[in-house]
């Protein structure tokens, strides 16, 4: 369960099982040494995908979305008409729009509820280890397997409408996925429940850093549970609120297999986000360059929301 | 003060039921691919299957216009064990490299390495895609391969340099005395002490390749080479509302990583977190 912990005691065996260097021969022969193990020629596969997966495609996508390329063919430099058409309202923009709801509504829940869950399952409680088990499991599932089993509980004669009519809430009844004011939060929900284990054992990893010790004498001072947390607790997990946070931010305005799984963004564009969108317009309408386009303002909002995010959580750690 | 109390038990009872909730799902899942087509339908989903049947795992297996899936499976298989083939040779190597051959271009290097993780991987896909069809790449296994491969290389590397950046240099020196060469160093000497590393850098790579099906989609769709989530979603689109078989085959293509995750559940959730916290 503590996994970054274990990692890193691991990495101190492996250290640890052999002889200290001896550095016989001072600072600079041990340089010297150095030379004499691995070469070079060793990184360039390495450097090849580099250059070939990363930086000449990252560069070409963005400079296509400056033009009206199909993928193939001629293609002219349009400026900055793409931009302007995703911004300038429609689905594009709906899309646009969505992707910040889901992005920041997925990473409050599932920071709330993983944190919940971690704080729940850290001590005493006899079947915590079978239940992290449990809850860690749809992280490891296909994400697009897994929503196809949500698609059939939100569907008009599924498990949750059933479950309304036996409760006698007849009038919550509703086609889920089919209705654009649920449509959204349905969605939400499918994600959350496929990733909050992930965050509840990224939050374990970071309380079992909490001293017992410390946290008996903040009780025995008369510090209430609420103290106890903020004062005791939350500066020791704070890393994993970082390391939590940054990855469900990423993750939410990345989503995909979900929303092509439950609803394909429908109905009517009321479920696109981005990703979505860049897939249609690029490999179903064959629109290379607006795609690109797509593709380079979804990046950036990631490294504009991401960096924001964690200077907060900098600013907030500090004061 | 940690001790098991009323309220410990109170709490333990709400947490079960949490976990319950939570599976229903599955319940949902494994009951209804037990029915046969007509309770299916009819019956409720909480209901238990009455007389269990495998006819649903029957029409899954025979199902798939394009491919079935267990060409799905198998192309998984291959897809994502060369992946992770390539992603432990040159992630080990290269980490090693960079931990050795200090200097200058070694900080470059790390830089490149680091920058990636900022790139507009989104703007990326459509140029690699185009770049492959071009060479003839779209829709093969090699392919996708190299696609996975390189993608995920930083990643790799990464979780490789924890490791090497602290393994000490005596052993090395000793076997180069010894008349070894530089390969059968990292070979003979250094790889086999980076074994904790290359389990969490296999599980976290094979995961996100085993489930991926975003490029799979793009890059392989139509092909011969449909990894298995792709052969699910084409075999939804042509199992209208058919849930028992759908179901049934959402099933099977679980049944290898739940495997895997049942028996090696600590390397596991080790293996995901620690390539995640990197």
């Amino acid at each position: 369960m503590t996994a970054q912990l274990e990692q890193k005691t691991e990495g101190a065996r492996v250290t640890g099982r052999q002889p200290r260097s001896t550095k016989w021969n001072g600072s600079k022969g041990h340089n010297r040494s150095d030379h004499r193990f691995a070469t070079w020629w060793w990184f360039t596969p390495a450097l090849l995908a580099l250059v070939l997966i990363h930086y000449a495609p990252s560069a070409i996508g963005g400079f296509f979305a400056f033009t009206n390329w199909k993928g193939i063919g001629k293609w002219q430099f349009v400026g900055w008409d793409n931009f302007a058409s995703i911004a300038e309202g429609g689905p594009t923009t709906t899309a646009l729009i969505n992707t910040f709801i889901i992005g920041i509504s997925f990473v409050v829940l599932t920071n709330v509820l993983g944190l919940l869950l971690a704080l729940g399952l850290n001590r005493t409680v006899k079947s915590r280890n079978v239940i992290r088990t449990l809850i860690f499991a749809p992280v490891v599932l296909s994400s697009l397997a897994t929503s196809y089993i949500w698609k059939f509980i939100f569907e008009q004669d599924g498990p949750l409408n059933e479950f309304l009519v036996s409760v006698g809430l007849e009038s919550l009844q509703r086609t889920w996925l089919g209705d654009p004011a649920t449509v959204l939060p349905a969605i939400i929900m499918v994600m959350v429940w496929q990733n909050v284990g992930l965050v509840m054992v990224m939050y374990l990893a970071g309380l079992a850093t909490v001293s017992p010790e410390l946290e008996e004498a903040a009780s025995l001072d008369g510090a209430t549970l609420w103290q106890r947390f903020n004062y005791v607790v939350l500066p020791a997990i704070m890393p994993s609120v970082v390391i939590a946070m940054t990855l469900m931010l990423i993750n939410g305005l990345r989503v995909f297999d979900q929303i092509q799984a439950l609803t394909g963004g429908g109905p009517y564009g009321a479920s696109e986000t981005l990703a979505v969108t860049i897939y249609k317009e690029t490999f179903v309408m064959g629109r290379f360059g607006f795609g690109a386009a797509l593709a380079l303002v979804m990046s950036v909002i990631i490294i504009i929301l991401t960096v924001a995010q964690r200077l907060l959580l900098r600013s907030n750690a500090k004061g | 003060m940690f001790r098991y109390t009323k309220k410990t038990f109170l709490r333990e009872a709400f947490l079960i039921l949490v976990a319950l909730v939570f599976l229903l799902p599955f319940y949902f899942l494994v009951n209804l691919a037990f029915k046969n087509g007509s309770d299916a339908l009819t019956t409720s989903a909480m209901q238990l299957a009455t007389n269990p049947t495998l006819e649903a795992f029957g029409q899954a297996l025979r199902g798939g216009r394009q491919a079935t899936l267990m060409d799905g499976m198998l192309n998984s298989i291959i897809i994502t064990g060369g992946s992770v083939l390539m992603l432990v040779a040159v992630g080990s190597i290269s980490a090693y490299t960079l931990s050795r051959r200090t200097g200058k271009l070694s900080k470059v290097a790390m830089g490149l390495i680091l920058v990636t993780m900022v790139l507009p991987a989104q703007a990326a896909i459509i140029p690699i895609y185009v770049g492959m069809r071009n060479v003839g790449l779209v829709g093969t296994h090699v392919g996708t391969i190299i696609m996975y491969s390189g993608a995920l290389l930083p990643i790799a590397i990464f979780l490789y340099m924890g490791f090497t950046n602290g393994i000490a240099r005596d052993y090395e020196e000793a076997a180069q005395i010894d008349g070894a060469s530089r390969f059968t160093v990292f070979r003979k000497i250094i790889f086999p002490l980076l074994s904790p590393a290359t389990g969490t850098v296999a599980i976290f790579t094979g995961l996100i390749v085993w489930n991926d099906f975003f490029t799979g989609l793009i890059f392989l769709n139509g092909s011969d080479a449909v990894t298995l989530p792709v052969v699910i979603y084409n075999f939804v689109g042509e199992s209208v509302s058919q849930w028992n078989v759908i179901f049934a085959a959402i099933i099977i293509s679980m049944i290898p990583i739940l495997a895997f995750f049942l028996v090696a559940q600590k390397q596991f959730i080790q293996g995901f977190t620690g390539g995640v916290k990197s």
